[in-house]
């Protein structure tokens, strides 16, 4: 009971510990992106937005903040696709090789991101498409693909078995079926994963390095201006960001709790 | 004659080496309750799957309303089909659950809201229509999913084991809903169970199946009362099965000779003497006296337990040499009997009430 209860509290103070090694820097990037001081230290000096006042009027950061948007909406859209249409298979039917075919789709996360940016890079100009902002897309969209095939299949193995069949015994033709009934199980998982791939795909720098050219996104920006000198607009950036993936990953979670939500609700009713 | 609405026409269905049915002819009528029984494993959810196209078969020839079933695929076929999951769609209300099969036929929207409330209704689900599926008990998502098979107005409707997910008291009012419904639409009901209670209280016939193949069809008490053979005696529960060798045999009387005892069996088949034969016993048919009766078919035993279900009470007795009897009694007639000390009780039945079997 006791050893129950210290167990229970240091847990707790475990959880707690490990939050604050996430958030801290965060936070202090927070906090000096408005401190009117140029270097980082404490005493803080005044409160000031003039950080964010230089990286709003600087064109690059938008040009940086646009490609990433674009890079970012377009990997959500075609790796859900893709991981839904991969998870379906899956789930769906059964093939020689299956264990291959899903080892092959899985393998993107496991490869070392600095060596995938280097074979991406290589062989985007060998087949001279390096450079373009649809290669970049290319590569977060192999890149994230798996996290939504994740993703959605454990969401399919939650739907009744006889699904399928129950609608096709209504008089739903596969086409219909996939329309009517698996796509709209799947939706709070499909929107879950394009949440999440965009959030990847906005945050990841490594591959963006290296592929992006001319067309920069906003880590490779912000590697930029870092370089050689130390400038709070970073902090302003950092903030920018980190607030997009939060808002992202925030998304995908909420749409759970208030579908569960809903539900308890109307049960409490009966 | 025009043909049976349903007609399965030496159906065979092989998993790989496994055969799943054994060459089944069944013909099922217009408006007909039909139950499908069987232990699990026996084939009777593959034959269900076969109706709505889940799975086509390997040979022979399915016809429905005189049409070639087997390459039909299950959306153009209309099977519906009640699941023992139900398998609602999680996503929808009550009501969207319902008028699932006219929107995939294309009706509008005011005359799928009317028919889908018009059954919701019927089925005493009307308040309930705008209600996620998740918020209903069992007995409510029974009925949106019967509603949801028969807004289309099949001609058949298929239902597999609906009912072994619900409360006892539950099952007994879905049965008397369901035998009603039946009977309004005069549709053919086509009702999977394991369960024999209800294939007995609601089926007009009952086809019993073993290992694939159909051991018995008929009328609840023809399969109750006149068992084809073994398998049919001893799934139907609640027998005694008496193996003895015949004695004689004369026209409307068997002597058969078993080892607790020589019985009279009244049957039309004469078996050769000498020849092994089996007869069967209904608990419900034997008597039970304190002292020797004066009947032809008499055994003492003594009573080694009781089983204890309502008004009706089940006692398991063994003859002197070790044979097992089953009697089933009233409770009230019980308590005129003195059981605690009565060393040996005497049970005897009259020849009619025992049947021959004729199978193996």
């Amino acid at each position: 009971m006791t050893l129950d209860r210290a167990l229970t509290w240091f847990l707790r103070a475990w959880v707690g510990v490990v939050f604050a090694f996430v958030f801290t820097p965060i936070i202090f990037s927070l906090i000096f992106s408005f401190n009117s001081q140029r270097f980082p230290t404490i005493p803080l000096g005044e409160f000031s937005t003039q950080w964010y006042e230089t990286i709003l009027a600087d064109p690059d950061v938008w040009q940086a903040a646009i490609t990433s948007i674009t890079v970012a909406v377009c990997t959500a859209v075609l790796a859900t696709f893709l991981g839904f249409c991969t998870a379906y298979s899956d789930y769906r039917y059964n093939f020689r090789f299956k264990g291959a075919y899903l080892a092959l789709i899985l393998l993107p996360p496991t490869i070392p991101l600095i060596i995938m940016a280097l074979a991406m890079l290589a062989w985007f100009s060998r087949i001279g498409a390096s450079g373009e902002v649809w290669s970049i897309i290319a590569a977060h969209t192999v890149l994230t693909a798996p996290f939504a095939m994740a993703i959605i299949r454990l969401r399919l193995n939650q739907m009744d078995e006889n699904l399928e069949a129950a609608a096709w015994n209504l008089g739903a033709s596969e086409w219909a079926t996939m329309r009517h009934v698996v796509l709209p199980f799947c939706k709070p998982a499909i929107i879950s994963a394009a949440c999440l791939c965009a959030a990847v795909s906005f945050d990841e720098f490594a591959i963006a390095w290296f592929v992006s050219g001319l067309n920069k996104t906003v880590p490779v920006v912000i590697l930029e201006i870092v370089t050689g000198n130390i400038d709070p607009q970073v902090n302003a950036i950092g903030t920018f960001v980190f607030l997009t993936s939060m808002t992202l990953v925030v998304a995908a979670q909420l749409l759970f709790i208030a579908r569960a939500a809903r539900g308890m609700k109307q049960g409490a009713e009966t | 004659m025009s043909e049976p609405l349903l007609v399965f026409d030496n159906v065979v269905k092989r998993f790989g080496d496994f055969v799943a049915v054994k060459r089944m002819n069944l013909e099922i009528g217009k408006g007909e309750f039909v139950a499908i029984m069987g232990p699990s494993g026996c084939g009777k959810t593959t034959t269900l799957r076969m109706l709505a196209g889940l799975e086509s078969p390997s040979e022979g020839e399915i016809r429905l309303a005189g049409r070639v079933m087997n390459d039909v695929k299950p959306h153009e076929r209309d099977t519906p089909m009640v699941w023992q999951s139900l398998a609602l769609f999680p996503f929808l209300n009550a009501r969207e659950n319902v008028e699932f099969g006219l929107r995939m036929r294309g009706f509008d929207a005011a005359t799928r809201r009317g028919k889908a409330l018009g059954w919701l209704d019927r089925l005493g689900m009307s308040e309930f229509a705008e209600r996620d599926i998740s918020t209903l008990s069992g007995g409510q998502k029974q009925r949106v999913a019967l509603a949801r098979s028969l807004v289309t107005e099949p001609q058949i409707l298929l239902l597999d084991e609906p009912l072994s997910a619900l409360d006892a008291h539950l099952v007994i009012r879905m049965q008397s809903v369901l035998t009603n419904l039946q009977r309004e639409l005069g549709i053919t009901f086509v009702y999977v169970t394991h369960s024999q209670s209800e294939a007995f209280a609601m089926a007009d016939r009952v086809v019993i199946m073993s290992k694939g193949e159909v051991a018995q069809v008929g009328q609840p008490k023809d399969i109750y009362r006149a068992p084809a053979n073994r398998f049919v005696a001893e799934f139907v529960g609640r027998n005694n099965i008496i193996t003895g060798k015949v004695k004689s045999a004369s026209k409307g009387k068997t002597v058969i000779e078993a080892a607790s005892g020589t019985f009279a069996v009244t049957a039309d088949t004469l078996p050769k003497t000498g020849a092994e034969a089996t007869f069967v016993i209904s608990a419900d048919l034997v008597r039970l006296t304190a002292s020797k009766p004066k009947a032809e078919n008499a055994v003492q035993a003594k009573l080694i337990s009781e089983e204890f279900i309502g008004s009706v009470v089940t006692l398991f007795l063994e003859s002197a040499d070790g044979t097992e009897f089953k009697v089933q009694v009233q409770e009230r007639e019980l308590a005129t009997l003195d059981l605690k000390s009565a060393n040996a009780l005497w049970l005897s039945w009259p020849a009619a009430s025992a049947h021959l079997l004729t199978g193996s």
